[in-house]
């Protein structure tokens, strides 16, 4: 009798003990294992500072958090911040001079330390130091001073009125660092801390245990992370190396890994990885547009040092009636087709998000229309010699097309050169490696500031949501020429005093309505001009098993941003 | 011997300082740049504040000067100071532009994946190769001679990365056997851990090795047939010795000396990593090293790891020169 009392109060405590672990509301934290994750190019250090590569932003973005972050609609989400600041708010101020950020209660350091707002002004000293050569320093830009107010309180100060003031310490390209541990890495000893750099202590779901540069990453869940029940997982390997297809394969073919990043592949290939059916293809669409470029400058060697300056205008490629057929001979779902698959969309601006700020004035070069590009060069005067390619005044309309050398970039080359020979244009196709085509050495005629081709093609894009720096970039002062040494992002030497004023407008604007309005204003000005044809919007490509939940790939951050919320699927 | 050896040695300083320089201009004057390979959202003037604090604007002299200056001194000093406990002042070590930490420390982090994988390959290679050379040589134009002919061409002339890749999806993708990816964590303190290592080593050691083999036994093959026709040969038989006895012991023993020449000149291979196959597996080792070092433009890398296989090179010649005076009598260097 005893016995069965002794048996029934036992039961009756544990199914106490259940209902309250039940009503606590969460799972405990490690529950899922061992999480695996294939970048097919290895980090090289967990310092984002110290590396501005995407690879490393985001495998440190499993240890190192901002004070808010976008999420995978592009939306600002505050993070180590407890509330966006705005003006409504009075987080920003009126004259937009300054902005005050209020840290969450509670945060710790993996080490057990908190977090303070000594922190986040170490973070800005330790990025602005002149000699360190801090790989995000623009997102300290216009930054004047940032000081503690209290322990919980940062004060970011401007040298003038800052419109889109959620730059430093934001995304996960800024990130906060302990002042702890990089108190003495500051400036040119910033290499010197090693531990450092590659054991970040941070404040995210994760910790590093070891750290091989360039191999592979091993981390456990954070014992301090602010969310108890968070992650999931105990344990992370982070493995680099290889190429996309085999990262591809490891996901969807022979499942040993979770998540596999950047797979930009054949998109056949691909789907018949997928459909062995181990895991899914997911994409996310940031701003990335992949464009043409065709040069207002002429890049004739005879010019010597003068060529491809603006005091040389192209022969005859300023004629925006040029560019135009150039634009629509070009069918861009078929380049979508054989080399983005679902990595791709047709696009009709070099602005194609955040939806706000897209324009929808240039929609008809979704189709091809070679008839009526022949007919714009008819009326142009451009007339077909004996050969097929037009002529006029001794003119001939012949161009040479450069690019990285990429599979996917030659692919689209010779599509893109077929459909021009249609309409009577000579292209001459060349193919530069990546690193020698971006490289900035001066002493390289083939890098793409140079731009010593009519036209180019490349990928470029937007870090968070604001284009405002962006759009500057067409500026006349932005043209690369030997006095600057040939830097500059104004690639196709656009130049209009019309858009300097524009950009100058923006950067005096607050309200977001206008600022889109006036961006609007500014591509459809780009585009009109024919100076740049965008071809594809292209977003980021990634694969993760079917037992791997709570995947949201965002273009807008790193990939991993919501790492503490992955699971495994039941 | 001993004489000939150290002249050797001495005439190798010049010989290596004279290939460093080489190799850093080869490296410095190709265009590459450090920040070629950061995201375009990254301006210029941030870029060019990269390069400076990785000093890759000071003068080339100087820049050769500055690495000589931390291979030769501050590397030694400071690994002195590591193993003798001695605490000299040590500058600052070759840092590598990508990860920017010491470089010798990561060479170091990654010997025994690429001295296992590699070394392993090497090592089977030439245990395989040592039969097939010595019995298709005596049966030559036999089935066996002409299939191991057949075989010795295919690892001449298919490559790692398609062999690689071909096996992986027979294996890995198809049967599901083994594992597609080199695990570098993983820690052999088991049986079972040894079963998951032997399983994760056979495909990248097996396509390695096909390579080793395939010119090692030629080189036996074509050695054996030259002294199975000599007048010893002969000799020995008419003594009445038998077949295994003369071709087991007084054949491959001559024939076995130019070979170990060659088996000593492709030891500093192993160090050297195989850049395919490492990247084919994702072994991560020193090859892999190397070929991200070279896209990335990160110098002191390249320069320090190119540097050390030279060195590797170097000794090794010599060593088979040695070997070759101590194994054949008839040569003698003094």
């Amino acid at each position: 009798m005893r016995r069965l009392k002794t048996l029934l109060l036992v039961t009756a405590a544990t199914a106490i003990a259940t209902g309250t672990a039940y009503a606590d509301g969460h799972e405990k934290r490690g529950r899922d294992g061992e999480l695996k994750i294939i970048y097919w190019q290895a980090p090289s250090t967990l310092n984002p500072y110290l590396s501005g590569g995407t690879k490393e932003v985001e495998s440190a973005s499993m240890v190192l958090e901002s004070l808010a972050r976008f999420d995978n609609t592009g939306k600002l989400t505050a993070w180590l911040a407890d509330g966006i600041p705005t003006v409504e708010n009075g987080g920003v101020a009126k004259d937009l001079t300054s902005i005050t950020w209020k840290l969450k209660d509670g945060v710790k350091w993996s080490d057990g330390s908190a977090l303070t707002a000594n922190d986040a002004v170490f973070t800005w000293k330790y990025c602005t130091d002149p000699a360190g050569g801090c790989a995000q320093a623009s997102y300290f830009d216009g930054v004047k001073n940032i000081e503690a107010v209290n322990d919980q309180t940062i004060k970011i100060t401007f040298t003038g009125p800052k419109p889109f003031p959620y730059t430093a310490l934001v995304g996960s390209e800024s990130p906060i660092i302990q002042a702890a541990q990089f108190a003495d890495c500051l400036g040119a000893k910033a290499p010197e801390c090693t531990t450092a750099n590659f054991g970040p202590i941070g404040t995210g779901p994760f910790v590093v245990d070891e750290f091989k540069p360039n191999d592979v990453i091993q981390l456990s869940a954070n014992d301090q992370y602010r969310d108890a029940g968070k992650p999931a997982f105990a344990k992370v390997l982070f493995k680099g190396g290889g190429d996309a297809a085999s990262a591809a394969r490891s996901v969807l073919e022979t499942a040993e890994f979770d998540y596999a990043w950047n797979l930009q592949i054949d998109p056949k290939l691909l789907s018949s990885m997928e459909a062995k059916g181990n895991g899914k293809v997911v994409t996310a669409f940031g701003t990335s547009v992949e464009r043409l470029h065709i040069n207002q400058s002429n890049p004739d060697p005879a010019l010597g040092d003068e060529r491809a300056t603006i005091k040389h205008p192209h022969p005859f490629l300023t004629d925006p009636r040029i560019g135009q057929a150039l634009s629509m001979a070009i069918d861009r779902a078929l380049l979508v087709e054989v080399g983005y698959g679902s990595g791709g969309q047709v696009s009709c601006n070099v602005l194609p998000a955040p939806a706000a700020y897209a324009s929808t004035a240039n929609d008809s070069c979704k189709t091809q229309d070679i008839a009526g590009a022949n007919k714009i060069l008819d009326d142009a005067g451009w007339v077909k010699g004996g050969d097929g390619v037009r002529t006029k005044d001794g003119k001939r309309l012949s161009v040479t097309y450069q690019t990285s050398t990429n599979a996917v970039r030659q692919d689209t080359q010779a599509l893109v050169k077929q459909w021009w020979s249609e309409i009577g244009v000579e292209t001459e196709l060349r193919n530069i490696d990546a690193s020698v085509f971006f490289g900035g050495d001066p002493a390289s005629p083939d890098t793409f500031q140079k731009f010593f081709a009519d036209i180019e093609m490349y990928t470029n894009n937007f870090a968070g949501v604001d284009p405002e720096a962006y759009m500057a970039n067409w500026r006349c002062a932005e043209i690369p020429s030997p006095k600057s040494q040939w830097q500059g992002a104004n690639m196709q030497r656009f130049c209009s005093a019309e858009y300097d004023a524009l950009v100058d407008k923006m950067s005096q604007t607050a309200a977001l309505e206008d600022r889109a309005d006036l961006a609007k204003q500014m591509n459809d000005m780009l585009m009109k001009s024919y100076s740049i044809i965008p071809l594809i919007h292209r977003g980021g490509v990634s694969a993760h098993a079917n037992s791997l939940g709570g995947v949201k790939i965002s273009d807008w951050d790193s990939e991993l941003w919501n790492i503490a919320d992955w699971h495994r699927a039941k | 011997m001993l004489n000939y050896t150290i002249r050797r040695l001495f005439l190798a300083i010049p010989t290596l300082l004279f290939i460093s320089l080489v190799i850093f201009f080869i490296v410095k004057l190709s265009p590459s740049d450090p920040t070629a390979n950061l995201p375009l959202t990254i301006p210029p003037e941030v870029r060019e504040k990269i390069r400076e604090s990785l000093g890759v604007n000071q003068p080339l002299l100087v820049q050769f000067g500055l690495w000589l200056k931390q291979l030769m001194i501050s590397e030694p000093l400071y690994w002195t100071n590591q193993y003798f406990g001695t605490e000299f002042e040590v500058g600052q070590r070759i840092i590598s532009y990508q990860t920017r930490s010491p470089v010798m420390d990561i060479v170091i982090q990654r010997m025994p994946q690429t001295l296992w994988v590699v070394g392993t390959a090497y090592l089977v290679g030439i245990l395989i190769a040592l039969p097939i050379g010595i019995f298709s040589a005596y049966r030559q134009y036999s089935i066996f001679d002409q299939a191991g002919t057949f075989v010795s061409m295919i690892g001449f002339s298919v490559p790692p990365f398609f062999s690689g890749v071909l096996v992986i999806v027979i294996f890995s993708v198809q049967l599901g056997w083994l594992p597609s990816i080199y695990d570098t964590t993983h820690i052999v303190d088991s049986w079972d851990s040894f079963v998951i290592q032997f399983k994760q080593m056979i495909m990248p050691v097996m396509v390695l090795a096909l390579q080793t083999t395939a010119q090692i036994s030629r080189f036996l093959r074509a050695s054996m047939l030259d002294n199975l026709n000599q007048d010893y040969v002969r000799t020995a038989r008419a003594k009445g010795l038998s077949e295994k006895i003369v071709v087991l012991v007084h054949v491959l023993r001559n024939s076995m000396i130019p070979v170990i020449t060659v088996i000593a000149l492709g030891v500093p291979t192993i160090f050297g990593g195989a850049i395919i196959t490492e990247q084919v597996f994702k072994v991560n080792g020193l090859g892999q090293l190397l070929i991200i070092s070279i896209q990335a433009g990160d110098v002191p890398t390249v320069q320090t790891l190119t540097f050390m296989f030279a060195v590797l090179i170097v000794l090794f010649n010599l060593v088979a020169d040695v070997l070759y005076g101590l194994l054949d009598p008839r040569i003698r260097y003094d």
